[in-house]
């Protein structure tokens, strides 16, 4: 047993936090530190720069264009980014992109994923549909086969930047007459084909990032199809199960934290600073120290995917308590401001002048939007279920 | 970055797993605790022949020249049997301090009988009014005659009654709160003036109030450096916090499998009751408080040689947090075995007793909360 990081791993450290100095745009920096809104534009863009120096997929292989980085470091590449630059949007990098190399054919691999590296094609996920949420495998879109296409009609929901993307991956029903989780495919559909209608939701936060997709008629070439008919529903647990060591969040909830004690050392209460508030102070403490058995958690389960044990149903612990404990890091945050908590003006972006101090900026949007930490990626009941399952064999 | 045990580390784990299994089981824990002395010392013979005694002492001293990695494998087996032998005050403790803060007469002379199972120390620090802060001491020592004479009361002094020398805090300077002034003593259980009103505790184990009436010593029973042992004093605390941390997350595990399998045998409304998902969420809450122990568990253990400021706030975060997972696995243990959590013919009670006096030991989750940050 051994904390430290090797003489290589803190070299890599310093080569990190070198190439963010030398190449992040210092707008994008300040509207990352601001909590601001970043645009597609700033995700895009910096994810270009990663891309010239290689870094764009910290998670592929090297021949796929990836960084062929170890766990540890990737888990140092995530601390010294979160908080700082912008986070790279998982859609194509994390998700649809491990998928395509792990079953996809090669002129798939060859078209799509230096697509993705250079953000030519913007991505976003087609599973849920209003009747299919926790229950994903009773997905009702279907997929006809028409000749050399399919022609794809349903409802998909809770598609996160579908009024941005360029292409979708989706999973539809081939077959109604075999087991629900037999008859499902894995496809990948361009978002300007003829009959694809987004429509936004404005969630609790007032803002846009998600939306309704309709499918009508949609024909899409069967070479678009992953793998085989009928194991889309194989993929989809491989790709839920791939992306499994920033689920903790833990680097991003520690720059969280780090903002909260800032603030709580500029507001003031009863004369004082609301740090040396004495509640306010033992709630704080109570979060880090959460949050420091997490970071651990953590890494245990880091260091033993970096001995090739691949993270099993035990990862469901990391992002049961990541998510509760970014939760209540953003309605802290929220708690902290007071009254400054209530101008609501200006969405999220902060393009406004924001009413109260500089810091309230995105506060009370991340607190909103934050409920959906333990919904989204299977909720923290359907995690709990997991472990029950898998785990306790219950 | 590495979590993984060593081939002598693992040995060692199987080795106190057979212990706890052989001389263990509930039934034989209930005969030990009700014996007199609280613990067999049988037991302890053969601790000292496994070499555990000594694991954390250095090899000149009789001992393994072990790591704190070695300590927490011991603890954390021991935890799984509620092993009643005085481990922690005598090898964590006791050993600590001589190891760290004994004068070289007193290390040649103690360690080997340490090491070899023929010493038994208890450490002595709380009073009536101190709570858990160890800066609080009204215990006086007045030097004389080229020695000191010591007076005061010291509260719940774990495994006093077995021990055969006390280690106590005691004022040489300073007054109530104050960090200088702190002196440590090693003295004999049975030196004129000492005495002893000794109990049982809630985890059956062995405990007492101990008064200290003039009692003399001389200049050599003095452990660190005169008037300034508090750091001392919390560094070797910290190691016994990373020990019961150790303990806590043996006992919790224990907890968990024994709970688990209860939902999957016990049978209401004509199906396990593990096939109900109330139960389930709650034991997945249950494994999830433990797995959050061991972490702090590791942790700590691995910062126990860290600079003082890091090593401590280490140690308190660890500490709030086995005490809150101890308190909550065996709280619900409880609750998920119903009528027969309540009983105490089964050991599920008596784990969540343990887990109890755990949380206490060296100040609870709320003192360390403080603590944490009162470091920052």
């Amino acid at each position: 047993m051994d904390l430290s990081f090797s003489a290589e791993d803190l070299a890599f450290r310093g080569e990190v936090q070198a190439f963010i100095t030398d190449n992040l745009p210092a707008e994008i920096r300040r509207r990352v530190q601001k909590g601001e809104h970043l645009s597609k534009e700033d995700q895009v863009a910096w994810q270009l720069i990663l891309n010239q120096r290689g870094w764009a997929a910290p998670g592929w292989p090297k021949k796929y264009g990836g960084t062929g980085w170890t766990v540890t470091q990737r888990y140092i590449f995530d601390e010294e980014t979160a908080g700082v630059c912008p986070p790279l949007t998982p859609f194509g990098l994390s998700m649809v992109g491990p998928v395509i190399y792990t079953f996809g054919n090669p002129e798939q691999k060859a078209h799509y994923l230096p697509r993705i590296l250079k953000a030519q094609d913007w991505w976003c996920q087609g599973y849920s549909e209003p009747g299919s949420g926790s229950d994903l495998a009773s997905l009702k879109t279907k997929a006809v086969a028409d000749g050399d296409h399919y022609i794809v009609d349903g409802h998909k929901i809770w598609t996160t930047q579908a009024h941005e993307a360029d292409m979708i991956f989706c999973l539809v029903r081939t077959d109604a007459s075999v087991k629900q989780q037999e008859g499902i495919s894995f496809l990948l559909i361009d978002m300007k084909t003829p009959g694809i209608t987004v429509r936004p939701i404005i969630t609790i936060d007032e803002g846009h990032s998600i939306n309704e997709v309709f499918l009508d008629n949609v024909r899409v070439p069967k070479k678009n199809l992953i793998g085989q008919e009928g194991k889309g529903w194989t993929y989809a647990k491989f790709l839920l199960g791939h992306e499994r060591t920033g689920i903790a969040q833990v680097a991003h909830s520690k720059k969280r934290l780090a903002r909260l004690k800032a603030i709580a050392r500029a507001e003031l209460v009863e004369g004082g600073p609301l740090i040396a508030d004495t509640t306010f102070r033992d709630k704080l403490a109570q979060v880090e120290i959460e949050l420091m058995a997490l970071e651990y958690t953590n890494l245990r389960i880091l260091s033993e995917s970096a001995k090739g044990k691949p993270p099993g149903p035990e990862a469901s612990i990391l992002k049961i308590r990541g998510s509760e404990i970014g939760q209540r890091l953003t309605e802290m945050a929220v708690e902290s401001l007071g009254y400054y908590a209530a101008p609501y003006e200006g969405g999220r972006d902060g393009s406004n002048q924001p009413i109260g101090p500089d810091y309230a900026a995105g506060l009370m949007p991340a607190f909103l939007y934050g409920r959906a930490f333990t919904i989204y990626g299977g909720s923290n009941e359907i995690q709990r279920n997991v472990i029950a399952k898998m785990v306790l064999g219950l | 970055m590495d979590f993984s045990l060593s081939d002598e580390q693992r040995q060692l784990q199987d080795s106190v797993g057979r212990f706890v299994r052989d001389r263990y089981p509930f039934e034989q824990w209930r005969k030990i605790t009700d014996t007199p002395e609280g613990f067999a010392g049988e037991n302890w013979r053969q601790m000292a022949e496994l070499g555990w005694l000594g694991v954390s002492l250095p090899e000149e001293a009789g001992g393994l020249g072990g790591s704190p990695v070695d300590t927490m494998v011991i603890l954390e087996g021991l935890g799984r049997g509620l092993v009643a032998e005085p481990y922690l005050s005598t090898v964590v403790l006791g050993g600590g301090f001589l190891v760290l803060g004994g004068t070289p007469e007193m290390r040649e002379r103690e360690l080997p009988k340490l090491a070899a199972g023929d010493l038994k120390l208890a450490f002595a620090h709380a009073e009536t009014q101190s709570r858990f802060s160890l800066e609080d001491v009204v215990t006086s020592a007045k030097a004389a005659g080229g020695g000191y004479v010591l007076n005061g009361r010291k509260i719940v002094v774990y495994d006093a009654p077995a021990a055969d020398k006390l280690i106590v805090s005691a004022r040489t300077g300073g007054a109530g709160r104050e960090r200088e002034g702190i002196s440590l003593f090693l003295i004999d259980r049975d030196a004129p003036g000492v005495h002893l009103r000794a109990y049982r505790t809630l985890d059956r184990r062995r405990a007492a109030d101990v008064t200290l009436e003039k009692v003399a010593v001389d200049a050599g029973a003095l452990i660190g450096v005169r008037d300034q042992a508090l750091p001392l004093i919390e560094q070797v605390v910290d190691h016994a916090i990373a020990a019961l941390a150790a303990e806590s997350v043996g006992a919790m595990q224990l907890l968990t499998e024994t709970t688990t399998e209860y939902l999957k045998t016990r049978k209401q409304f004509g199906q396990p009751i593990g096939n109900f998902q109330a139960l389930q969420h709650r034991m997945v809450d249950i494994l999830i408080a433990t797995e959050q122990a061991r972490s702090m568990s590791y942790m700590v253990t691995m910062k126990l040689d860290r600079p003082a400021r890091e090593r401590s706030r280490a140690a308190a975060a660890a500490k709030v947090q086995i005490g809150q997972s101890g308190r909550f696995v065996g709280q619900q243990a409880i609750q998920l075995h119903g009528g027969m959590g309540m009983s105490d013919e089964l050991n599920v009670g008596h784990f969540a007793k343990r887990l109890m006096m755990i949380d206490m030991l060296y100040g609870n989750a709320d003192h360390h909360r403080q603590r944490f940050i009162a470091l920052e």
